[in-house]
């Protein structure tokens, strides 16, 4: 079952052509490896296919409804991009509430206080995110892949920058995990993942 | 509805953990006002006749210094992104946050004018319709001021611009102010300024959530 279309979409950013005419198809349980060079356009591809930027042509499907007009099925969504979508001024877990209500999670304290805890953030939860790394807060971000149940298409941009080995596989598996059970999920990264679940590699060009 | 209260909370919160810019116009208001008489002299008569144009000046541009940081932050972060992919309506959102703004940032103000009236030498009945004016005034100037935030959120430099863009929407709100406050002074009716005002509010209101929700997705696309 096809999850996302994306139908004849092309980009301009700066009177540069980045892509054009791409035509994809995502289903369910895929995972989808966005690949190419730095200002191949992947960031952009990725902001496109959730709605956040709008292409020069072209338009973009999720669950049977265009992403731009049917903002319903926004909350089946999960974008972590290379901004966390964190206040620094609020701790861990204020955070995280936040995000739940605002897409309409049920998820309690404990809910997010078990996933921290997951993460190696424990003792962190109150903390301002100010005073955590660039990894801690990025595993704060991320576990809004733990949080948000009835996701069923998760977009992770560069998902694995500044973290460490451990939560990398922790997040791999997690990934893998998701798919096997029916979720899709598109990806950019520039390190080498290893996933226990089938993967398309899609190779964006850089256009000059 | 609990997501837009958790909007309220969460913008409450970051205002009072920023208590240093948040104190920043209200300063800003209190010391222009101070200079006023100190520039043009004591004398009643005089202070009466600018009062209303004085503390109206004062608290646009009051306004205006604070208003910079109403979706700044959020846009720097990625919480814009986050809000505009949820299914919580973006305009919504946008007019919970000018709420919020306007109760932390703008209504200090407002609380403050009676000490600025007698600063002034306002009269009492004088003083009464510079409140209706701030009440039904600075509501407006939020939710216009927030479009050009919107509009300017992704520039680096925008720091003069915005007063560029907005001042001169600002005028039609001084003019019938100003006007209301001189009516009274000179105990002529001011009803007409006053529902004016009320009018511009009501107008405003009903379109600008949606020109800055678009404003913002303009600026991030």
């Amino acid at each position: 079952m096809s999850i996302l279309r994306l139908i004849n979409i092309s980009c301009e950013k700066q009177d540069r052509l980045l892509f054009s005419n791409l035509d994809i198809n995502i289903d369910a349980g895929e995972l989808f490896f966005l690949k190419g060079e730095n200002g191949a356009g992947k960031t952009s591809l990725l902001r496109i296919l959730t709605g956040l930027s709008r292409p020069a042509t072209g338009q973009v499907v999720f669950c049977g409804n265009n992403v731009s007009d049917d903002t319903n099925q926004l909350d089946n969504l999960v974008y972590c991009g290379h901004k966390l979508g964190l206040n620094s001024a609020l701790s861990a877990v204020e955070n995280l509430v936040y995000w739940a209500k605002t897409h309409k999670q049920t998820v309690t304290i404990p809910d997010i206080e078990r996933v921290l805890s997951l993460l190696s953030l424990v003792g962190m939860e109150d903390l301002a995110l100010k005073y955590l790394s660039a990894g801690q807060q990025r595993r704060v971000a991320l576990a809004r892949l733990w949080l948000n149940e009835k996701a069923i298409l998760w977009v992770l941009d560069e998902p694995f920058t500044a973290l460490d080995t451990q939560t990398i596989s922790l997040l791999e598996s997690k990934i893998s995990e998701f798919v096997v059970n029916g979720g899709s999920v598109v990806l950019t990264s520039h390190q080498q993942a290893k996933f226990s679940c089938p993967q398309r590699n899609y190779i964006l060009e850089y256009q000059i | 509805m609990g997501a837009l209260v958790a909007v309220f909370h969460r913008e409450l919160a970051l205002s009072f953990r920023q208590r240093s810019e948040l104190m920043q116009p209200v300063m800003f208001f209190l010391i222009v006002i101070s200079l006023f008489p100190l520039a043009i002299g004591p004398g009643a008569e005089i202070l009466q006749r600018v009062s209303g144009g004085v503390i109206w000046v004062a608290a646009i541009l009051s306004l205006l210094l604070g208003m910079e940081r109403l979706f700044r932050d959020d846009f720097t972060d990625g919480s814009m992104e986050q809000y505009l992919l949820s299914s919580t309506p973006a305009y919504l959102i946008v007019l919970v946050k000018v709420f919020a703004h306007w109760l932390v940032s703008i209504l200090p103000l407002v609380l403050l004018s009676p000490l600025l009236a007698m600063f002034l030498n306002m009269t009492w009945d004088m003083y009464w319709v510079l409140l209706y004016t701030l009440l039904l005034g600075t509501p407006t100037i939020s939710l216009i001021g927030a479009i050009g935030v919107s509009l300017t959120v992704s520039l680096q430099r925008s720091g003069v611009l915005l007063p560029l863009i907005l001042l001169p929407l600002f005028i039609p709100l001084l003019i019938f102010s100003t006007s209301a406050i001189e009516s009274v002074s000179l105990q002529l009716p001011y009803g007409f300024q006053i529902g004016i005002m009320l009018a511009i509010l009501l107008f405003t209101l009903a379109l600008a959530p949606a020109a800055i929700a678009y404003s913002l997705r303009v600026s991030l696309n």
